[in-house]
């Protein structure tokens, strides 16, 4: 395993609680525990970080100031304030609402964004659970987050409820397809499903972002439509449905929704970062997880800056886009990508 | 066996994109309209009673509050209608601000049009966009009146304060900013794939059923009629000046959203004339303290922003009118919904509301 800031500081913590308690198996768990602490605290940092930048970001497309009263000039205590907001208001739970499905929703939906945090390489060596077949979980729990919003939907006893629970399980389904088809490209070429050996293939600034141009636009726009954002957010159109799944939610039980979702956010800039911009690395004068965090925000940038500036898409344009253009695309891409490496004598 | 049903939606009175308090009942199949029905009587507050127990005088600050998006158009109608009754000469300088004001108005109308579209959309950037260039003929309205909504400026009579050196200086400034703000959306919205996708083909009509449920304004433009009140009655000094009419082919949402557009850019040729033109002299006429019209009726419309906005006043000699009846465009317009809608998506609706572009405070009056 390589030398890295972070792995060194795991080691060296499981190094002093084995020789403090001798016992190799507790100071796993001890730093298993640590490590789910630190990935929740990433996924809480990264709402409250990304609830002030997209007000702060969509301000800035649209002109205007942004958050500017609470906490100084650049408001920088909103997050705070919506917070606190949205845990002093009451918890409302609609009449005839399937109680059960309807409270074990929003837990269940932020349990897969979750999860998948535990697969990324964060640094050289800094991977919770490193596993072999690292692609494979991933795609495999992230697509668990239908379920959820499908229970949410149809618990909720509401019409717009429900066709956004509808409209999620076309969308997320249809999109699941060309965002695997787009990552085969780079599994051919690598030849393993463990996520640091993808991020390793691509030492040297052989970004698969340049090998791979069509996949990785494939890939955005799919990972974009898995997180519900502009111009796929059709299951919380606002316009047409008020807000999906979620209308009728409110409080806490709201803010997992909105915590899941920024996670999820985070989820599709980390796999761009790590399948085509190079994961964590880059040149040596900042340590790994640095350029892993420069590069995951500006995808999230770069995400945000299309929900800012594009109108959303129809249910039949959403679904015939994905099933006719970027399906399609994503097994040609599958097809080039094998004939150049047969071409080049790879295989 | 496999067996479908129709289900009813409630969109509205709350919801964000129904435009203030209209309600519509959506029978759906699936995502499909099977058929629209608009629920009024939200915004109700009986206008046209409250005109007939007031004096003529009294009762126009009652249109500003009529389409609240263009009051001004609103109170040219209702002056104008009085005015007729009463037979009032207008002084021709007065007739020239009043001609750049209702068409700043009718600007400031469309841009809300097109930015409510955007938005609903989703594009709440074109919104925003929209909202920041109307600000400035807001501020040309808070220079005349001092009023950024329900201005009470044109009177019966004339207009009620001096179209000063700064207002003019101010409607030269944001005549320099058309052309470019106008660039800047054909970038943001006009030739976006999706935006285009959303509208183009979306909820079209053709010119006979425009004119059946007897639609006006940019609505029946759109499908291909010319009919413009400006043109056809030429009434005020709108015959002095040169402009065209915009119309449209297929009467979609597209060609509804571009005639809107191009009507901005019409309207910015006439009050560039009227700048041009604008003569010296009295801003009001003499109106007698008791305006007493004679007994009589009359129906006097106007090129609203929304369609044809007419007054119909009927006097029986006392300082009150008898009976006011307003014709007014939005509610017309709205009865073209359920043709729009239908066989349309549920996203498709929110797309036929802001096309039509009604304002609830006229539609229910």
């Amino acid at each position: 395993m390589e030398k890295s800031l972070l792995s060194g500081i795991a080691r060296w913590i499981h190094g002093e609680i084995s020789t403090l308690t001798g016992s190799p198996l507790l100071s796993d768990l001890v730093l298993i525990v640590i490590g789910i602490a630190a990935l929740l605290g990433i996924i809480s940092l990264a709402a409250i970080v990304f609830t002030y930048a997209e007000r702060k970001v969509c301000a800035f497309m649209q002109m205007r100031l942004g958050p500017n009263r609470v906490g100084g000039r650049f408001g920088l205590l909103q997050p705070v304030a919506d917070m606190l907001k949205l845990m002093s208001k009451e918890d409302i739970m609609p009449a005839g609402a399937d109680k059960v499905l309807w409270a074990l929703s929003p837990a269940l939906l932020f349990v897969p964004a979750a999860l998948v945090y535990a697969f990324f390489p964060f640094d050289a060596g800094a991977v919770l659970v490193d596993v072999n077949v690292g692609v494979f979980l991933l795609l495999a729990i992230s697509s668990q987050a239908v379920l959820p919003f499908l229970m949410g939907g149809y618990a909720s006893n509401n019409k717009y409820s429900m066709i956004g629970g509808f409209r999620i399980v076309s969308q997320m389904i249809s999109y699941e397809a060309p965002l695997l088809f787009s990552l085969l490209g780079i599994l051919m070429i690598t030849g393993s499903m463990r996520l640091e050996d993808i991020v390793l293939a691509q030492q040297g600034g052989h970004w698969f972002l340049f090998l791979q141009p069509l996949a990785f636009i494939i890939f955005l726009i799919s990972a974009i439509a898995e997180t519900n954002r502009t111009p796929f957010d059709l299951v919380e159109g606002e316009s047409e449905i008020i807000a999906g799944p979620f209308t009728e939610y409110s409080g806490m039980r709201w803010a997992l929704f909105f915590l899941a979702e920024y996670a999820n956010l985070l989820t599709a800039a980390i796999l761009a970062t790590t399948f085509f911009l190079g994961g964590y690395l880059g040149p040596s004068f900042l340590p790994g997880f640095v350029w892993f965090t420069l590069k995951s925000v500006a995808m999230v940038f770069l995400i945000m800056w299309f929900r800012w500036t594009f109108p959303r898409t129809r249910v039949d344009q959403m679904l015939s886009f994905s099933w006719k253009a970027l399906l399609p695309l994503a097994i040609l891409n599958v097809f080039l990508t094998g004939a150049i490496m047969y071409a080049l004598d790879l295989v | 066996m496999k067996r479908t049903e129709t289900y009813l939606l409630n969109m509205g009175p709350q919801h964000p994109s129904t435009h203030g308090v209209l309600q519509v009942k959506l029978t759906l199949d699936g995502e499909r309209i099977q058929r629209a029905e608009p629920v009024l009587g939200y915004l109700h507050r009986g206008i046209e009673k409250l005109l007939e127990s007031r004096t003529y005088v009294q009762g126009l600050p009652y249109t500003d509050r009529l389409d609240y998006i263009s009051s001004m158009n609103n109170n040219f109608g209702f002056a104008r209608a009085v005015e007729e009754l009463a037979r009032l000469e207008v002084p021709r300088r007065a007739e020239f601000i009043r001609v750049i004001m209702a068409e700043l108005n009718r600007i400031n109308s469309h841009l809300i049009g097109i930015g409510t579209l955007a938005n609903d959309l989703g594009a709440s950037t074109g919104m925003l966009c929209c909202f920041r260039d109307r600000e400035y003929i807001l501020d040309i309205f808070n220079e005349v009146c001092g009023a950024r909504q329900t201005f009470h400026y044109i009177r019966i009579g004339g207009v009620s304060g001096e179209f000063t050196d700064k207002a003019r200086a101010l409607t030269e400034s944001f005549l320099a900013r058309v052309p470019r703000f106008l660039a800047e959306y054909d970038k943001l919205l006009t030739g976006n794939e999706i935006f285009r996708r959303r509208i183009v083909g979306i909820s079209p009509m053709t010119p006979e059923e425009a004119l059946a449920l007897n639609m006006t304004g940019p609505n029946l433009r759109a499908t291909g009629v010319a009919r413009d009140l400006r043109k056809i009655d030429a009434y005020s000094v709108y015959g002095e000046f040169d402009f065209d009419i915009p119309v449209g082919t297929h009467g979609d949402n597209w060609d509804r959203y571009i005639v809107k557009l191009r009507e901005i850019k019409e309207s910015a040729r006439i009050i560039r004339q009227a700048l041009d033109k604008m003569p010296e002299g009295a801003i009001m006429a003499k109106v007698p303290r008791v305006l007493k019209p004679p007994a009589g009726e009359v129906y006097s419309r106007t090129e609203g922003t929304r369609g044809e906005l007419g007054f119909y006043l009927v006097s029986d000699g006392t300082p009150k009118p008898y009976r006011v009846h307003i014709r007014r465009p939005s509610f017309v317009n709205m009865q073209g919904l359920d043709l729009m809608c239908r066989g349309m998506l549920i996203g498709d609706s929110v797309s036929a509301y802001s096309s039509i572009d009604p304002i609830m405070g006229e539609v229910d009056c």
